[in-house]
């Protein structure tokens, strides 16, 4: 529900002007609701950004997403895996 | 990972028949200036409040759909895990909050340049919500609102 959720808020989010990038952990709702920029980490429910206490491997993971704002060749809805 | 795999068999069988909110059409804004001028907000579904504010409240049917601001300058470690699911393992989370609500690699990126600023203000709700109606007539429009209103450029979203 949780990849749910922030994709329906990053769509509002975009209509607003907003760039979004939104964390996915599941592919089924990333490809059934649809978030405008997905980025599809590979982690278990409650490690969105790979593991705590480790600084280097979450910057990875954001810096993935944030990749995905800069890549002008993406088209919506963007699902990339991490 | 990325399955339903992680999940028990009724959690899976929820998750296959389960009627998502399918996005159509698909709105897209493209950056506008470089991330190095962006400023940037975290939306995170992990739950987290400060100490001062209410929990979520998992005795909502369909889902709490209310949300908190969570200041700029708050002290990660200072959030406290309300998410009420035990469909997922919570102890990294409760170790350290980044793993959802990166605050501390955000304040990173604004060191190296990689990004502007980070927003005065960030936004936490409670993920589960499987009737997510009142979430999108209320909840995200004034989210939505609140970051127009700070002039956010560019939103994190983490779910948990």
């Amino acid at each position: 529900m949780s990849n749910q959720a922030v994709s329906l808020v990053a769509a509002e989010l975009e209509r607003r002007g907003m760039a979004t990038v939104a964390i996915q952990l599941l592919r089924l709702p990333a490809e059934k609701v649809r978030p405008p920029r997905a980025l599809l980490v590979p982690f278990r429910h409650g490690y969105p950004l790979d593991a705590p206490a480790a600084p280097a491997r979450q910057r990875a993971v954001i810096e993935s997403a944030l990749r995905l704002l800069e890549d002008k060749t993406l088209e919506p809805p963007a699902i990339v895996e991490f | 990972m990325g399955d339903l795999n992680e999940f028990t068999l009724p959690v899976q069988l929820f998750l296959r028949a389960y009627r998502w909110r399918r996005i159509d059409p698909v709105p897209w804004t493209q950056l506008r200036k470089p991330l190095r001028e962006c400023r940037v907000v975290i939306v995170s579904s992990a739950g987290f409040v400060l100490a001062e504010q209410a929990p979520f409240d998992s005795s909502v049917k369909g889902g709490d759909s209310s949300f908190r601001e969570i200041p700029s300058e708050v002290e990660i470690n200072t959030l406290i895990d309300t998410h009420r699911s035990d469909a997922f393992d919570h102890t990294g989370l409760r170790q350290d909050p980044n793993l959802a609500f990166p605050m501390d690699r955000m304040r990173e990126l604004v060191l190296s340049g990689r990004i502007g600023s980070v927003n005065r203000r960030h936004i936490s709700f409670m993920g589960s919500i499987t009737a997510p109606g009142r979430f999108m007539r209320e909840s995200i429009p004034a989210m939505a609102e609140l970051l127009k209103n700070d002039s956010v450029d560019v939103a994190l979203l983490v779910p948990v």
